[in-house]
């Protein structure tokens, strides 16, 4: 059995530097809060939220029939079309375009499945030089790390971390914090790699079936200049990222943006139908799982995912814990319920990395149900017998009570009182991996059935 | 059997059993201000810029105003001559040293402060991202309100290529601080012909 990840040893970690706990938090609920001010501007958010839902439910209902389209269509487009079942055969499919055309050097824009797939390290160790074109991709690089964000990769870096990465590995002054300066630096640094870049990689935010291509949305440009600069574009597309029209794309684009960042659309929304004027184009269809999760009554939804990124920044364990906390390729709600999807004894514990409030599901412009999925994998879990460790003695007392009403309202009139009394010690006893980094908020005077049940008097 | 049938098999075998029709999308109307002042302060917002002149002799003038000291101007607009023509370009690498690429922009979209732009327009669609200004030419009447009616108008596959850009390059990787020229364009200035719906609509 594998062994799991550690997600509150993750978010200690994190913890141990609190201005960096303050800062992404302050900068990831400053997200949701323009994610808000964006939305606001739409008064048919909500009929969008269902259109959204509804077209992406369509679609993976009919998936097959999409696929077959998109392929032909792209075919007929002069896009050369490869097929994936997983990871390991999209890295070899990737290699071997870049081999065959004797590509040495990479650069790449973006892409959650070519994270997914390992794909980097795949091609480094086979002697191709790949650059991250995307900054905060860039800087995740060099530091060795993985993203922490779907969106906004090194969200959980101050400048000050930055200057130092880039006094190390641009020779940049290390005392000069500014993200202009910074920026500037890396600019500089990247223009000479995208130049000699023999091939240019990207991922996809959305294909079209009944045109054949596909849309790529950044606020770099990054993912154009592979595009349009070397001679040769690949971009790794997973199935579940078909939807049928080309008129769909208005309701997508419209939410994508507003959802992650608060802005109208991104700076840049590509589309590519067929290679541009003297270019190649290949395009790799990813299985990766996505056809076993389809089967999965419980777990389908999930594919319906744009990767916003808008259940992170509203997620108080991901604002708190960083994205790195999770040490899977996904963070935050949508990780909670993706990881454990690729390997479920690995990422057991992540289904316990979350308070299931409930504002993910609430934020999510395609309507996914992510607190019920995380709720439901936590059933899973359990079923597997793979609760964790520290949950373990608890929940079984804790089910035992909620089995019986009155048994429940001793508990909770009992909880009440010690919570008054001897808060701390019971929840920073080092079992509850939670207490860690966490203060209790302040204790209400009544329970909530004490509330209720005045209330209901009241009214 | 192959990768392809195998997926293929899958998915089929593998659907997810839901009544979920294509929904039609309705025509939702958008912001209500007139469309161009609406995209004026979006692609404001955006971090583009936009001005109007009467005819494209006056955008010449004017990109020469903005940028006096520009030593390469490329132009993909035959009516602007600039310092390199476009069409004399054979590979996208001699566009490395562009101070400032020219072309013209099919569609405007209001609500995304966006013009549309595609590889007839670009000729070499690196033109976009190796300059480090672009100058847009526009039509004032071709903005339309919403994305929903930009899709409607602008068939997105009838070129290889096609981009809605709303400003320059930007990033807010380090620190959420927003910053202008990332990768790509530095400027973004999107010039609105002001002269050409009066011409256009005499010559319809
Ligand atoms: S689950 Fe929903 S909110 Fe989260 S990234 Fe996906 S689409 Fe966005």
């Amino acid at each position: 059995m594998t062994r799991p990840v550690d997600p509150a040893a993750g978010a200690e970690r994190f913890l141990a530097r609190e201005e960096h706990e303050a800062t992404h938090d302050r900068l990831v609920w400053g997200l949701r809060q323009k994610r808000d001010a964006g939305v606001a501007t739409i008064a048919e958010w909500e009929e969008l939220r269902e259109l959204a839902s509804r077209i992406k439910e369509h679609t993976l209902a009919h998936l097959d029939r999409y696929l077959e389209q998109f392929e032909a269509n792209a075919t007929k487009r002069g896009t050369h079309v490869h097929w994936a079942r997983d990871a390991a055969e999209h890295n070899v499919i990737v290699h071997e375009i870049l081999r065959a055309r004797g590509a040495q050097s990479l650069i790449k824009s973006k892409s959650m499945l070519q994270e997914e797939c390992g794909m980097a390290a795949y091609l480094e160790a086979r002697g191709i030089e790949v650059t991250d074109s995307d900054l905060g991709e860039r800087i995740q690089q060099l530091s060795r790390e993985p993203p922490s964000h779907i969106v906004i990769p090194a969200i959980h870096k101050l400048r000050t971390d930055v200057a130092a990465l880039f006094a190390r590995e641009l020779g940049t002054d290390p005392d000069d914090t500014e993200p202009r300066t910074l920026v500037e630096a890396m600019r500089r640094n990247a223009r000479p790699r995208f130049l000699r870049a023999d091939a240019g990689m990207t991922g996809a935010n959305f294909a079209v079936a009944e045109t054949g291509g596909f849309v790529v949305c950044t606020n770099e440009g990054n993912a154009d200049i592979g595009a349009a600069v070397p001679p040769l574009h690949v971009a790794s597309i997973g199935i579940e990222k078909l939807i049928p029209r080309a008129r769909d794309l208005g309701v997508f684009v419209r939410m994508l943006s507003r959802s992650a960042l608060g802005s109208p659309i991104t700076q840049y929304t590509s589309h590519f139908h067929g290679p541009r004027r003297g270019g190649e184009l290949h395009v790799v269809l990813v299985d990766n799982r996505r056809s076993e999760r389809l089967g999965q009554p419980e777990f389908w939804p999930v594919l319906k995912c744009i990767r916003c990124g808008a259940c992170m920044n509203t997620c108080p364990v991901f604002r708190r814990a960083g994205g790195l906390s999770y040490d899977a390729t996904y963070a935050g709600p949508i990780g909670v319920i993706l990881d454990p999807g690729f390997d479920r004894s690995k990422y057991r514990e992540l289904p316990f990395h979350s308070s299931l409030c409930g504002s993910c599901s609430d934020v999510c412009p395609v309507k996914i149900d992510i607190a019920g999925q995380i709720y439901a994998w936590r059933r899973v879990i359990a079923g597997d017998g793979l609760v964790p460790l520290a949950k373990r003695a608890g929940m079984r007392a804790l089910g035992a009570t909620l089995a019986r009403p009155a048994a429940f309202r001793a508990a909770e009139a009992a909880a009440h009182a010690a919570l008054r009394t001897a808060p701390r010690a019971l929840l920073y006893n080092g079992l509850n991996a939670w207490g860690r980094g966490r203060e209790l908020p302040a204790v209400p005077e009544q329970t909530f059935r004490e509330w209720y049940l005045e209330h209901r008097r009241m009214s | 059997m192959s990768a392809r049938d195998d997926i293929l098999a899958a998915v089929r075998r593998n659907l997810p059993r839901t009544d979920a029709l294509l929904p039609e999308i309705p025509r939702f109307a958008g912001g209500g201000e007139p469309a161009v002042e609406y995209f004026r302060t979006r692609l404001e917002l955006m971090g583009g810029r936009s001005m109007e002149v009467p005819t494209v002799a006056a955008a010449e003038a004017t990109i020469g105003e903005l940028f006096p000291d520009a030593r390469v101007v490329c132009s993909a607009v035959p009516e602007i001559a600039g310092t390199r023509r476009i069409e004399q370009v054979r590979d996208p690498h001699e566009l490395h040293d562009v101070e400032v690429g020219v072309f013209r922009a099919r569609l405007g979209v209001a609500e995304a402060g966006a013009v549309w732009v595609t590889q007839e327009d670009l000729v070499v669609n690196a033109l976009a991202f190796l300059s480090q200004h672009l100058v847009v030419l526009l039509d004032p009447a071709a903005i339309v309100n919403t994305l929903h009616d930009a899709y409607d108008r602008m068939d997105c596959s009838a070129s290889p290529y096609g981009v809605l850009m709303a400003g320059p390059s930007a990033t807010g990787d380090i620190e959420g601080v927003i910053i202008r020229g990332a990768q790509g364009a530095r400027s973004l200035t999107v010039l609105l012909l002001t002269d050409s719906t009066a011409r256009n609509t005499a010559t319809a």
